[in-house]
């Protein structure tokens, strides 16, 4: 797997989310960037099954983004892979676009709801259970928030998942580790995911979310099934390479500066 | 089977023998149960599932395996399968519905005050008014096992087209009031005129038809002719039916427990009446639960007599307006 070209496309995504939010700032532009690599690294790397003319063929693997907002990025990632037409990226938000501030299943790439957050785990563990009783081996990928761990309903399901043994599913839980007013380890307390996924029953491993080569060799040895359900902490930062917003506590609900903005484009620097 | 049956042994006898043909269905429950749950688990142990005390993974995973397209029935007690995991069913039921269909059935036990002695938290009184306002829901509440159990065929083949349902049981026994036969017309129906009267009419649904159809043959053995509506699904009922049988009818009384004025029977029966302009002729009247919570104890007619919708007070109310 050329992982020079993953880096690539991570740049390009890059700076095509912060022209997407520059055109719709109602966007999340902070949460949207942390999970970059982590996207760029499942559908560039070989490691997800998905037909964009076909999006719920009966074998693709299923992605379920459960941190809705903060999946911008996937905008210029789906056009990019061929979902749908990248002319769709400049009408972000207008009256002709199915792109909205908050993805919605009507974009194709997207298969259920997601500005709700703390549905994505069990609905996932449905399916994942679903594709289990008829025998198929395709996977189920749910991407989390470290902020959306605070609802309780991903709980029940990730004691669903472990009992059920749905050893089809991995979590990976984009760890920014801020939520919407602050740093989660300023409301919930310290981060202690890995402590608390392995008490529940799921098989841990923890890696640095912008590092290509980690991400991948992690999921690439997940490709074969284990014995539970799996959890990726990939520790990331909020608002990387973006003056004024990164890694700021308030920076969910920042817009990005006109200033910092045709800085980002100028340098056209991303690493 | 007898004639004094529950609606949900109904249902779920239908449902156990149904999932012997019906291999893509599945049932799932949040720790409830009973002895036909029982013989579902040891029958079709692949496609029982307890999910725990967890309405809200309830609704999560039996929208994931329907998804996948599994015709999904799920199964808890009435209050918490609506409101404990009321934003489940809004996003992953009723909004994902515009997109993606599925075939889900709620199944809620208890309705009104049928878990007697419970007190407010396992009784529901609005189920009917929040359950109503998410579109791509159909509300089924049936007045006895006979509707109850035609439900499994029409949740299976989905013969309301809406795709999901919430089924809502009373959780006692209760007398029959349809036939075997006359039970899915009913039901795809949405509403049956159970006795044709002259002037005045009560509108009724699932318990409160047995307490209307009682209060309706005392004045009628009186030479009155108090008609009954018995009325069954809140949407996609026949809306000509209904228009074409309150016509005949000068005073109208809606019956339910479930709070009054609150969107629930009461609201629908006022609305439906408005917007065909049968207002001016009709009298309009409605019995429901006050806006309170109560603690009361002993039998159903205790309960519902303080709360103003005891058999004697409908009869009151009837004898009112006659």
């Amino acid at each position: 797997m050329n992982l020079e070209l993953i880096k690539e496309k991570s740049k390009q995504i890059f700076i095509e989310t912060i022209k997407v939010h520059w055109k719709s700032k109602e966007t999340r532009v902070a949460s949207s960037v942390s999970p970059i690599e982590i996207f760029c690294v499942l559908f560039y790397g070989g490691l997800m099954k998905y037909d964009p003319k076909n999006r719920f063929a009966d074998n693709r693997d299923r992605l379920i983004v459960s941190k809705g907002h903060g999946s911008i990025c996937l905008y210029p990632l789906l056009a990019d892979v061929g979902y749908f037409d990248k002319s769709e990226l400049a009408i972000v938000g207008d009256k002709e676009s199915f792109l909205g501030g908050i993805p919605d299943p009507v974009i194709p790439g997207y298969e259920t709801v997601n500005g709700s957050l703390g549905h994505g785990l069990g609905v996932a563990s449905g399916i994942a259970k679903a594709l289990k009783l008829k025998g198929k081996k395709e996977k189920i990928f749910v991407m989390m928030g470290d902020g959306e761990l605070c609802e309780g309903a991903i709980w029940e399901g990730l004691m669903f998942a472990a009992h059920h043994k749905l050893t089809n599913m991995i979590a990976i839980i984009d760890n920014n580790k801020i939520s919407m007013l602050d740093f989660t380890k300023k409301i919930i307390g310290e981060d202690s995911w890995c402590e608390k996924f392995q008490s529940f029953g799921w098989e841990v491993a923890r890696v640095d979310g912008h590092n290509i080569e980690q991400l991948y060799s992690i999921l690439k040895s997940w490709e074969v099934e284990g014995d539970r359900p799996r959890v990726l902490i990939a520790d990331t930062i909020k608002g990387r390479m973006i003056p004024g917003i990164e890694n700021q506590p308030l920076s969910h609900v920042m817009s990005i500066s006109e200033e910092s903005y045709r800085k980002i484009l100028e340098e056209n620097k991303y690493e | 089977m007898s004639n004094f049956v529950a609606m949900r042994d109904s249902f779920l006898e239908r449902l156990h023998e149904s999932m012997k043909e019906y291999k893509n269905s599945v049932f799932l429950c949040a720790d409830f149960g009973s002895p036909v749950v029982d013989r579902i688990r040891r029958d079709f142990p692949d496609r029982c599932i307890n999910v725990g005390i967890a309405e809200q993974n309830l609704i999560n995973v039996g929208t994931g395996l329907a998804l996948e397209g599994y015709s999904v029935f799920l199964y808890a007690i009435a209050p918490f399968i609506t409101m404990r995991c009321y934003e489940q069913i809004r996003v992953n039921i009723a909004i994902l519905q515009e997109v993606r269909k599925m075939n889900i059935t709620l199944i809620g036990v208890g309705a009104g005050c049928s878990y007697v002695v419970s007190g407010p938290t396992h009784q529901c009184f609005e189920d009917l008014s929040v359950m109503r306002t998410l579109p791509n829901i159909e509300v089924i509440s049936p007045s006895d096992h006979h509707l109850s159990a035609a439900v499994v065929d029409y949740a299976l083949k989905d013969l309301g087209g809406c795709g999901a349902r919430y089924l809502r049981l009373d959780a006692q026994l209760q007398n029959e009031i349809y036939t075997k036969e006359c039970a899915t017309s009913v039901l795809q129906n949405g509403l049956c005129e159970i006795i044709k009267g002259s002037d005045l009419c009560i509108v009724s649904t699932g318990y409160m038809t047995h307490q209307a159809l009682k209060v309706a043959a005392e004045f009628n053995r009186d030479g009155s002719k108090v008609g009954v509506i018995d009325f069954v699904k809140f949407l996609n009922f026949n809306t000509s039916e209904l228009l074409s049988v309150l016509k005949r009818y000068r005073k109208i009384i809606t019956l339910e427990e479930g709070f009054k004025g609150k969107g629930g029977l009461d609201n629908l029966i006022q609305d439906f009446v408005f917007e065909h302009h049968l207002s001016r002729e009709h009298d309009l009247a409605s019995m429901g639960i006050p806006p309170r919570y109560g603690f009361q104890l002993g039998s159903r007619e205790d309960i519902h007599t303080a709360y103003g919708i005891g058999r004697d007070q409908i009869a009151q109310k009837v004898k009112m307006l006659l």
